[in-house]
């Protein structure tokens, strides 16, 4: 294991599996809320909001 | 009992508690439902949090989104210490007991079929990394103001094109190929789209996100075989991680191979 890097679980490696990955379950008794494609839009809009915080031009507070 | 239920996983019976008790979602310690000779693991977790408006919101919350996806994770880890369980979906919720036996009854037979085909085996992830745009801006002579005609000027240009063209070529097929040797390697293997680096934060382009299935048994010759294949082409970079429980491949219904 000389040149592989081992490094502790990311994050994006772990949503990757858990948004993407496992059983999706839909059924009358479910709440429906395992619904991929709703989570990856959230997650988008959730990934393009935090990269227009980062230049934070403006202190928020004063 | 109030509150909704939590499903991590559905696991066959391994009368065993789990060890070190991972904390769970919520900070609720999972517990074992049984019905029918299988298991749902399971916790109970407060409606103000799981039902589906506060849900959809919390989702919108990197934090709490980090910190539900981990103590998943955990609970899947621990499972995977004493069973080879069958990772759910983030975030599968259900009213009340009776909705999770409902739900162990109607997938009864997918359960059964997906446990026997994971069982024993692991998911190993791995990822090529480019790194050439990175060196390039590197070299780019910003405070040089050097003299340059635009001749001289635009041969460099080309030059600097080849150059990017060659590694990204070389690249592509290195992934390319370490993914068929992988894949001949591994029982099952799946593609997972690239990773965006605004949120992974990982350096260079990314250029393969592949997950393998790949018995418990002959991981350490998988791992091995990764390492090996990870022979110096300049600029690349191969990540390996796991081993995981099978996400990746714990849907089974009419998945088309390739």
């Amino acid at each position: 294991m000389t040149a592989l890097e081992h490094r502790q679980v990311a994050l994006v490696d772990l949503l990757d599996r858990l948004l993407a990955g496992g059983v999706v379950i839909t059924g009358d008794l479910t709440l429906r809320i395992a619904d991929v494609d709703l989570v990856r839009i959230d997650l988008n809009a959730l990934i393009s909001s935090v990269g227009a915080q980062v230049p934070a031009p403006w202190p928020e507070e004063s | 009992m109030t509150g909704l239920r939590y499903v991590y996983a559905v696991c066959r019976p391994f009368g065993a508690a789990l060890e070190d008790g991972p904390a769970g979602v919520a900070g609720v310690p999972p517990r074992q439902m049984s019905h029918r000779g299988l298991i749902a693991i399971v916790s109970t977790v407060p409606e103000e949090d799981f039902a589906e408006a506060p849900l959809r919101a919390h989702l919108e919350d990197l934090e709490w989104l980090t910190a539900t996806a981990r103590a998943h994770q955990g609970v899947i880890d621990a499972l995977t210490s004493v069973t080879t369980p069958l990772p759910l979906r983030l975030a599968t919720v259900f009213r009340d007991d009776s909705g999770v036996r409902a739900m162990l009854e109607e997938r009864e037979e997918d359960f059964h079929r997906a446990l026997e085909r994971l069982d024993g085996r692991v998911e190993w992830g791995v990822k090529v990394y480019a790194e050439e745009e990175r060196k390039e801006s590197v070299q780019e002579p910003a405070g040089d103001r050097k003299a340059v005609s635009g001749r001289d000027y635009l041969r460099q240009r080309r030059l600097r094109h080849q150059a990017h063209e060659e590694m990204r070529e070389n690249t592509e097929r290195f992934a390319r190929r370490l993914h068929e040797t992988l894949s001949g390697f591994a029982e099952d293997s799946l593609l997972h789209p690239p990773q965006n680096p605004a949120l992974s934060k990982a350096a260079g382009r990314n250029v393969l996100n592949a997950a393998y299935l790949v018995p418990r048994s002959a991981s350490e010759a998988f791992v091995e075989r990764v390492d090996r294949e990870n022979s110096g082409v300049p600029g690349v970079r191969v990540e390996l991680t796991g081993p995981w429980a099978a996400y990746s491949f714990s849907a089974d219904e009419g998945r088309a191979r390739p």
